[in-house]
């Protein structure tokens, strides 16, 4: 995957379903328009949890990326509304 | 979005781990953009109430059965593995342990993302609870056909 720069970052390693997803959509709201969150997580169910939360609130997936220890980070893009 | 997604949810169950699921998918809910309701009856009042308040005009059998059917969010028992509170107790500290939100926290979440809590009145009159004995956070005193009005456009609805 291309590199991608965030605007802002979100820790939630050691946090579970549905924590991550509830975060993200506070921190969202902090974030302009067209703006990238990274999602640090150890939840593996964010894989298919953030799609789908994007897919539903129009958000924009960029895709994610799986460190050797464990940690997955996951990008999105707010969307224009 | 084009149109607005809905969710109704009836809590009839009192346990902490049932509650929990309940709330658990409420705040994903609220977090995709559904305009989520649930629903308190029977048992499921129990994580609404204040604890050791009653309505003001209960009879005998109301204070009795209050007496029995002790427990608001902080104290629910386990549908299983309750082992008389040892049960819970050991959950509660597993989900501290693991970084869980705890069902106060969950609630707590599920209001700062506009879920709406209705208790169900028939039951607050056997339980001997009325508004003042609920939490703040209770929304609307409600009976079956204002749920069903909102529940007929639903997408999803549970009862759990």
């Amino acid at each position: 995957m291309e590199n991608i720069t965030p605007d802002s970052t979100l820790d939630c390693v050691g946090l579970y379903c549905p924590v991550p997803i509830i975060k993200t959509t506070q921190k969202l709201k902090e974030l302009k328009a067209g703006e990238i969150l990274e999602i640090d997580a150890d939840d593996e169910g964010i894989l298919k949890d953030m799609p789908a939360w994007c897919k539903t609130t129009g958000n924009e997936y960029l895709g994610e990326e799986k460190g050797s220890d464990g940690i997955i980070k996951v990008f999105v893009r707010k969307s224009k509304q | 979005m084009a149109e607005e997604n809905k969710m109704t949810i009836i809590l009839f169950s009192g346990e902490m781990d049932k509650a929990l699921a309940a709330f658990t998918l409420a705040t994903t809910a609220g977090s995709m953009g559904f305009k989520v309701t649930m629903f308190f009856t029977f048992w499921g009042l129990n994580v609404l109430k204040k604890g050791g308040l009653l309505a003001k005009k209960t009879n005998f059998l109301q204070k009795m059965f209050a007496f029995m059917n002790r427990g608001t969010k902080d104290s629910l028992p386990l549908s299983k593995f309750n082992f008389s509170g040892a049960g819970p107790a050991m959950m509660k500290l597993l989900m501290t342990q693991k970084k869980m939100a705890s069902l106060p926290e969950m609630m707590k979440l599920a209001k700062e993302l506009g879920v709406k809590f209705e208790a169900c009145t028939t039951s607050c009159n056997i339980m001997g609870v009325d508004r003042e004995a609920l939490i703040d956070e209770v929304d609307e005193m409600v009976g079956a056909a204002s749920y069903l009005g909102d529940a007929k456009n639903s997408n999803v609805n549970l009862f759990i």
